[in-house]
């Protein structure tokens, strides 16, 4: 291979990028350049340090991301051309699409915007080339994304308005307020938050498996998107925990300070994925893996070998790691149950699962399904056939911190809902558990400040007081055709004309006032 | 307990290459097949080489071009002109 030797190598390809094209400054002092390097604490005597494993140099990543780019849009037009949305095995399948495009893609838009920020807050020239690319593809995400359910849009409910309903609707501010937390952060917290904590521990679980079942449920514009997404994740991952290392690596009083980082990240993180928990369970017509196989591979096992590894910096696994692991038998149950109650308020239609798939969730989680949910779940599809479909119709208490209802129940004792509270400069605040308990505690000055979407409504701050107008008017759904019970729905006959079949009878709203 | 590194690629042509490859060099790799992805675990260390790859491939071939098959990863990388390694301390 003579011709290879004649070229640059990678390292010395990625030590011109990241070394040599950066300079110290002669008339301005560092610390008045790079002004949020140092108010959280964190001690960095030695960026040279830092180092990229991928190595990636700017030409490299064009060529590559070029590349991906390519693919992706030829099976878009091969996706809509075919009309490929109805090879699709069920259309409650696009439901889940639905909460990604209006939960999970302003994300991406929003992870853009953190890159693009913290890129400029370091002082080391490779973290600043590393948080640009990675703006960069974040960008990408959020504009394939859209591209892709855009061809959703044309046959399905509940995709027109993704980005105005992020903003306001009930369930949004939960990954919303997620990514808030982290952009209003210090630089080390951003990418602890993001670049560790979410993309390195949690990602996989929403990006792989998730992804996988799309495929299984033969979304290939959706597949190909998650995959094509998850390529740069690597990227993104290998980053994550290259700053880890390079934190904890600069100086020992680092280790408490990313310490409690992980420990909110994951919590946060973990409470986030209670949707993703419920999108697999419940929203995957075919099934790949369950909610709890999955946390099992990618939290336990890979975020166990992970935890081993760090364990020679000082850092230990996330504190209440064992009620997420518990949690993992219950909380896709919780969250759809919650989903179902209040079906009116979203814009994605519910339904009670199939005998043949409450057969497979008693399967898949034999120690709680059957005693603690499939009653519940048996009893609403006994009030929906007999015409009382039950919406609930008081708005829920939300956590102050991940702004869930506190739907989620005692680590021993699933009977028990979790619920604590403090009182704070004469104000009661309420918490869905310990671990959002003590992010609260730890900065009050932020978490007094959210937005919380029940609060606000209470307030008037939402165009109108009573759940009808809010949802029409504030939130941009379109009553009777985005929200409610699936069977029955417009979208529900439409799905049936496109396969040939009967007109399954009108839903009964009874036992509701949101119509 | 048991610390596996693991890497998924799309299922594709070209990850049908790649993953001969690392079985060819990872005898004790556990290849797992799941809809639309092929995930290989091996506990502690796994490598992919660029003479296996060029050797199954038939051509030359650079260590970055897994980037557009490659799914997730995890473990530490060591990735060189020559080779790209996942591994746990």
């Amino acid at each position: 291979m003579a011709i290879k030797n004649k070229k640059l190598n990678l390292k010395d390809k990625y030590q011109y990028l990241t070394r040599d094209m950066a300079w110290d400054p002669s008339y301005q002092k560092k610390e008045d350049i790079f002004p949020d390097e140092q108010f959280e604490g964190i001690k960095i005597s030695d960026w040279s340090q830092w180092e990229d494993p991928f190595r990636l140099t700017m030409d490299a990543y064009w060529k590559y991301q070029a590349e991906k780019e390519k693919k992706l849009y030829a099976i878009f037009d091969a996706f809509a051309q075919n009309n490929g949305h109805q090879n699709i095995s069920d259309a409650r399948y696009v439901n889940a699409l639905k909460l990604f495009l209006s939960g999970v893609s302003p994300l991406e838009y929003a992870a853009f915007q953190g890159y693009a920020r913290v890129g400029r807050q370091f002082s080391g020239a490779g973290a600043r080339v590393a948080c640009q690319m990675q703006a960069i593809d974040e960008l990408r995400h959020s504009q394939t994304q859209q591209h892709a359910m855009s061809h959703y849009n044309k046959h399905f409910n509940g995709l027109h308005d993704a980005a105005h309903m992020h903003d306001r609707v009930w369930f949004l501010s939960v990954p919303k307020s997620f990514f808030d937390d982290a952009r209003s952060a210090g630089p080390f917290e951003f990418l602890t938050a993001i670049s560790f904590s979410f993309e390195y521990v949690l990602t996989n679980l929403l990006f792989v498996p998730f992804m996988s079942g799309a495929a299984y449920n033969g979304d290939m514009a959706t597949v190909t998107f998650g995959f094509s997404a998850q390529s740069d994740e690597a990227r993104h991952m290998t980053l994550g925990l290259e700053v880890i290392k390079f934190i904890l690596e600069q100086h020992e009083d680092n280790v408490p300070i990313v310490q409690r980082w992980i420990d909110k990240w994951f919590w946060r993180g973990f409470r986030l994925l209670s949707l993703v928990g419920m999108m697999m369970d419940y929203m995957l017509p075919n099934k790949v893996m369950s909610w709890a196989e999955a946390w099992e591979v990618y939290y336990e096992q890979n975020g166990g070998a992970l935890f081993k590894d760090l364990e020679r910096y000082g850092i230990r696994p996330p504190k209440y790691q064992d009620i997420a692991n518990d949690a993992k038998h219950h909380v896709s149950h919780q969250a759809w149950s919650t989903f179902y109650q209040y079906g009116q308020a979203t814009n994605f239609h519910t339904w009670m699962p199939t005998g043949e798939e409450m057969a497979w969730l008693s399967e898949k989680y034999p120690d709680t399904f059957d005693k603690y949910y499939r009653p519940r779940f048996e009893h609403w599809a006994k009030e929906h056939a007999e015409g009382r479909r039950f919406y609930n119709n008081t708005l829920p208490q939300l956590c102050q911190v991940c702004q869930i209802p506190t739907i989620f129940t005692e680590k021993d004792d699933p009977g028990q809902l979790s619920h604590r509270q403090i009182v704070h400069e004469g104000e009661r605040y309420h918490f869905c558990s310990d671990g959002c308990c003590d992010i609260f505690r730890h900065e009050p000055e932020k978490y007094v400040q959210a937005w919380l979407p029940v609060h606000q409504i209470y307030q008037g701050n939402c165009d109108g007081g009573d759940v009808e107008t809010v949802v029409a008017k504030y939130y941009h759904i379109n009553i009777g055709e985005d929200n409610f019970e699936y069977i029955g729905s417009p979208e529900h006959q439409r799905w049936l004309a496109i396969k040939g079949k009967a007109p399954e009878p009108a839903p009964e709203r009874s036992g509701q006032d949101a119509a | 307990m048991s610390q596996l590194v693991f890497i998924a690629f799309q299922d594709n042509d070209n990850a049908r290459y790649l993953v001969d490859a690392i079985a060819a060099d990872n005898p004790e790799a556990e290849v797992q097949h799941q809809p639309a992805m092929i995930r290989i675990q091996a506990e502690k260390r796994l490598v992919i080489n660029r003479e296996t790859m060029e050797e199954v491939l038939g051509r030359e071939w650079d260590v970055q071009e897994m980037l557009i098959d490659v799914i997730s990863i995890g473990g530490n990388v060591d990735e060189d002109d020559d080779h790209f390694i996942l591994q746990w301390n």
